[in-house]
């Protein structure tokens, strides 16, 4: 008996081969970013932080060699889970918070597939924050795009898990009393193995952001700042804006000093177990005392670290946290199998149903 | 040779057809490990079997405590039996506890074998006995056997290198031996598991050994039994049996399902009782290409295999009631992007945590109708042990064909509970194959098969169908997001037709007993045995009573109208406070009469005729 692809009925089914990320094979697949805008029409609120992510994401695409129809991106609620209705790819838009288990057992059935999981600060970090967690530790093949706009935009403006302490909002007139969490600090501690910030507006950043989460295998975590026009405005406005950025950002670069400012006179340093911002040139400080970044330490002290530094205290770090090397979940998952199939042959159905003891009547 | 004239070469031999013995003790004492052994025992003997274990759902409830008794019923037969039985004819009580709870199911002149060291006043205390029955003459009306097991048992071990605390846990083995005496059943099957299992640590191995046969030969050489007892083989169809639990059953199912499908299996699911032992049974499949899933709660366990159906494997996820209530949001979705999906709720008493380890049917209408909106999915559910092999293919077949998730309603009764099981020919298992879809060409991911309605599989990696499914409702045919009215209208009544059509698929409902009548009793899931026995026991009484077992419980078979219309009234008996009956009155205003007991524990076959006899009686009226 065999199905449509030819398999047998007594076999487990193959794994495709994972078509590999490089380049020659993104010449080979020859596509654009057009190939991947879908005929929907996109309806976000126009001003809309999500266009740009959406632009940047179509843009990188082509990128990474993967044909369209192996690359599925798979969404929750809210105003980012609109996303995979515009990419001309497979998409799946999921219920609210739960995206990151669909991917899991879509990546855990299908490693063949390159899985894009789109999400925002309400959707990961409220009701789906269970799922963060444990996706980021079980180091799903997954790449997850978080826009933070500070706000739940969908449902018209109430407060979220990172609206800022005191926030005034439709939800919470007097002020949320509620503590706002730290996204990447989160995703640090459910052990990620890739960790990254970008910002809407930064277009350049964002796609080499992407780009780095795309090609890294195991579970990324990708912050993306948003701007949500209508109901939170701005929420970014302080450190992002063209004017103030070089000044109030630290562009992280992996094995370079983390140096930032107008005039690259800026830097971090590392004062007891406490960063602290320094000039170079004052007070003696040169380039050679300040913090040299490293997105691979064994450790994320670094990247744990940088994570909870923001504005105003600090410039915002943005660019690689983290990016680690440890086996995926769907690969472990293939090994056992594999493991198992070589150490008693492929399963016989016959054999498991007659297991145990049996008697025969006549 | 008849039963007199062997009675006649052996005059200590007395021929029964049917006993059911409950063992009972601490929770600590091993009382489901040896009622385990005596049942494969019996059923590798070929005696027709049936079990009820009844633990509590505490770990260790404080040892000697009436919380903590923990029990396993047998019955074994030399004909075909249904049920674990009604009550025991004999009581193995290893502590005042386990006499307490357990000795008011015992009938009149029962046999009752009790650990006599154990009545001791620090346990009398715990089992809050103002007295000790053994010397007050509360168990006048029993047949008592007071046997000093835990000295008699230390005795046997004497010189093996072992604590007293260590030689005290094997005295489950000397009432197992002495048991096996009494029904003169081999102990090898026993010795050899002892052996297996106890490979690394031979002093335990040896000691549970000693106990087996120490108890054994007490039976033998003791005049406190005059007479052992012989229940002779069962008269089973032919073919190859073994014992099987549902939960066992429903594993293996799913495993034969898909290989009938050509699809691995995905199995996600997050740990509750009594569900736990299909995921451990399913993980243990790696060289199948098996993949289980333990998540991180219910809602990720439905979530992954959601995610792994639209991959395009063959997707499960198992619970019990609390977690299909969770899962019920994701069960919503699943219907909506129309994915094959089986959910398998193995009940258990409720509301919220209720008793996990106990019985009830409580969820059927949960999984009916426990979503938003009109959210219509196919229910099926084993009525034995064994079917619920059958109907996890089913629950397959249905979900890969229609495109939709199905619920699948085991019980903590058919889960652990087990019975022999005839081996099936996997020749004549039905194929579980459907296509994907793969030409680009003409796909719709909303256009329905005109036969089955169901919306074709299109899994990624297929080039040219790359499209977009969701919570959200989609056009017909097209499945763009729409909030056109007609559109909705159209694909909420399309998605119900699809789950009605069903009813034209599913073999129809077949009755026992005459066909048409004053009595009809319509069951479903685990009350199966204690139905049919009492509507043999009935007919044989000459009273025309018929029973009817639903197995498809979402849609209906087609003939169930015409079936219930042939008997001037329906008992619908249910672990439930009325749920089959609502739906069958709702469905076809017919006045089913519930009968409805919510203890935690099965029907008794003598109940179930009393309420048809009173029906019968009021015929009058």
């Amino acid at each position: 008996m065999t199905d449509t692809n030819g398999r047998s009925a007594g076999a487990p089914v193959e794994v495709p081969p994972q078509p590999p990320l490089s380049p020659e094979n993104a010449a080979i697949i020859k596509l654009t970013r057009k190939d991947f805008v879908s005929d929907q029409e996109v309806r976000w609120c126009p001003g809309c932080g999500d266009y740009s992510i959406l632009a940047q994401t179509q843009k990188v695409m082509p990128d990474f060699g993967y044909p369209r129809e192996n690359i599925v991106f798979i969404s929750g609620i809210g105003c980012s889970g609109r996303l995979p209705y515009y990419m001309n790819t497979y998409g799946f838009h999921s219920i609210h918070g739960r995206a990151p288990t669909l991917a899991t057992g879509l990546k855990a059935a299908r490693p063949d597939l390159m899985v894009w999981v789109i999400t925002g600060d309400g959707d990961a970090l409220s009701i789906g924050g269970n799922h963060v967690l444990h996706s980021m530790r079980r180091n799903v093949d997954i790449n997850m795009v978080m826009f933070n706009n500070r706000i739940y935009g969908l449902t018209k403006g109430q407060a979220s898990p990172t609206s800022e302490f005191g926030k005034r909002t439709k939800s919470t007139p007097a002020g949320t009393v509620d503590t706002p969490i730290m996204p990447l600090t989160i995703a640090l501690a459910a052990e990620a193995s890739f960790v990254a910030r970008s910002v809407d507006t930064h277009t350049e950043h964002l796609q080499q952001t992407l780009e780095r989460s795309g090609r890294h295998h195991g579970s990324c975590f990708v912050e993306v700042l948003q701007n949500c026009n209508i109901f939170n405005d701005g929420a970014w406005r302080e450190f992002t804006d063209r004017e103030v950025r070089e000044d109030r950002m630290l562009v992280l670069e992996h094995g370079k000093p983390m140096i930032f400012g107008k005039d690259r006179n800026k830097g971090i340093r590392l004062n007891g177990l406490h960063p602290e911002v320094v000039t170079i040139g004052e007070n003696g400080i040169t380039e050679a005392d300040l913090l040299v970044h490293d997105e691979q330490a064994e450790e994320p002290y670094l990247a744990l670290m940088l994570s909870r530094m923001f504005w105003p205290a600090f410039p915002v770090p943005v660019g690689v946290l983290r990016a680690v090397s440890r086996p995926t979940h769907d690969q472990l998952i293939v090994d056992q199998l594999t493991a198992a199939v070589a150490r008693s042959g492929v399963g016989d159905l016959e054999q498991v149903l007659n297991g145990g003891e049996t008697w025969t009547v006549e | 040779m008849t039963t007199t004239e062997q009675q006649a070469l052996d005059p200590d031999v007395q021929e029964l057809e049917r006993v059911t013995i409950r063992f009972a003790g601490d929770s600590g004492d091993g009382m489901q490990l040896t009622g385990t052994q005596f049942t494969r025992t019996a059923a590798v003997f070929g005696n027709d079997i049936s079990t009820l274990p009844d633990f509590p759902a505490e770990i260790r409830a404080p040892a000697g405590s009436l919380p903590g008794v923990s029990g396993f019923q047998i019955s074994f037969s030399s004909s075909d039996i249904h049920t674990p039985g009604d009550r025991p004819d004999v009581l193995v009580a290893m502590n005042p506890a386990a006499l307490k709870t357990n000795v008011g199911d015992l009938p009149a002149g029962g046999a009752l074998i009790v650990n006599s060291d154990a009545f001791t006043q620090a346990n009398l205390n715990k089992a809050a006995y103002s007295g000790n029955p053994l010397t007050d003459g509360s168990l006048k009306s029993y047949t008592v056997f007071e046997i000093p097991i835990s000295t008699l048992n230390t005795r046997s071990l004497e010189g093996l290198d072992m604590t007293s605390k260590q030689m005290d846990l094997t005295k489950n083995f000397f009432a197992l031996g002495l048991m096996f005496w009494l029904y003169e059943r081999s102990m090898e099957p026993t010795l050899n598991w002892i052996d297996d299992k106890f490979a690394a640590r031979p002093v335990i191995a040896e000691a549970n050994k000693r106990a087996l046969k120490a108890g054994y030969a007490y039976g033998e050489t003791t005049e406190a039994f005059h007479t052992h007892y012989r229940v002779r083989p069962a008269k089973l169809e032919p073919g190859t049996y073994r014992n099987i639990t549902g939960n066992e059953g429903a594993a293996l199912g799913f495993l034969a399902a898909s290989r009938l499908a050509g699809r691995d299996l995905f199995y996600g699911s997050y740990p509750i009782t009594p569900a736990s032992d299909i995921l451990h049974q399913l993980s243990g499949y790696k060289a199948f290409g098996v993949k289980t899933f333990q998540a991180e709660d219910e809602i990720a366990a439905i979530g992954a295999a959601i995610g792994a159906s639209y991959g395009g494997a063959l997707a499960l996820t198992a619970s019990s009631g609390p977690g299909i209530a969770l899962k019920s949001e994701a069960m919503g979705l699943a219907v909506m992007v129309e994915l094959p999906l089986v959910v398998v709720d193995v009940q258990r008493a409720g509301p919220s945590t209720g008793m996990p380890t106990k019985i009830e049917q409580g969820d059927l209408l949960q999984v009916m109708f426990g979503r938003n909106s009109d959210s219509p999915m196919p229910i099926v559910a084993p009525a034995t042990p064994g079917e619920c092999f059958e109907l996890a293919i089913e629950a397959c077949r249905i979900a890969l064909r229609y495109m939709t998730p199905v619920a699948y309603l085991s019980d903590a009764f058919l889960a652990t509970g087990s019975e022999p099981w005839r081996i099936p020919d996997i020749a004549h298992l039905p194929s579980l194959v459907v296509d994907n879809a793969t030409d680009a060409a003409t796909f719709r991911p909303y256009q329905r098969d005109p036969k089955t309605l169901a919306r074709p599989w299109a899994i990624p990696g297929t080039p040219g169908l790359e499209h977009r499914v969701g919570g959200l409702e989609k056009a017909d045919v097209i499945g763009n997001v729409s909030y056109d009215p007609d559109n909705h209208h159209r694909m909420m009544t399309l998605r119900a037709a699809k789950v009605d059509g069903i009813a034209n698929d599913i073999p129809p409902l077949e009755v026992f007993g005459p066909e048409r009548g004053d009595l009809l009793i319509l069951g479903w899931g685990s009350t199966y045995g204690a139905i049919r026995s009492a509507v043999e026991r009935l007919d044989a009484d000459g009273k025309a009573v018929a029973h009817a077992h639903l197995r498809h419980l979402n849609p209906f078979p087609a003939n169930t109208e015409q079936v219930l219309r042939s008997y001037r009234r329906v008992l619908v008996p249910e672990v439930n406070l009325g749920q089959l009956s609502m739906l069958i009155r709702a469905r076809f205003l017919i006045d089913a009469i519930g009968y409805n007991r919510v203890r935690g524990k099965p029907f008794r076959i003598a109940e179930i005729i009393e309420e048809a006899e009173r029906l019968l009686s009021e015929k009058g009226s």
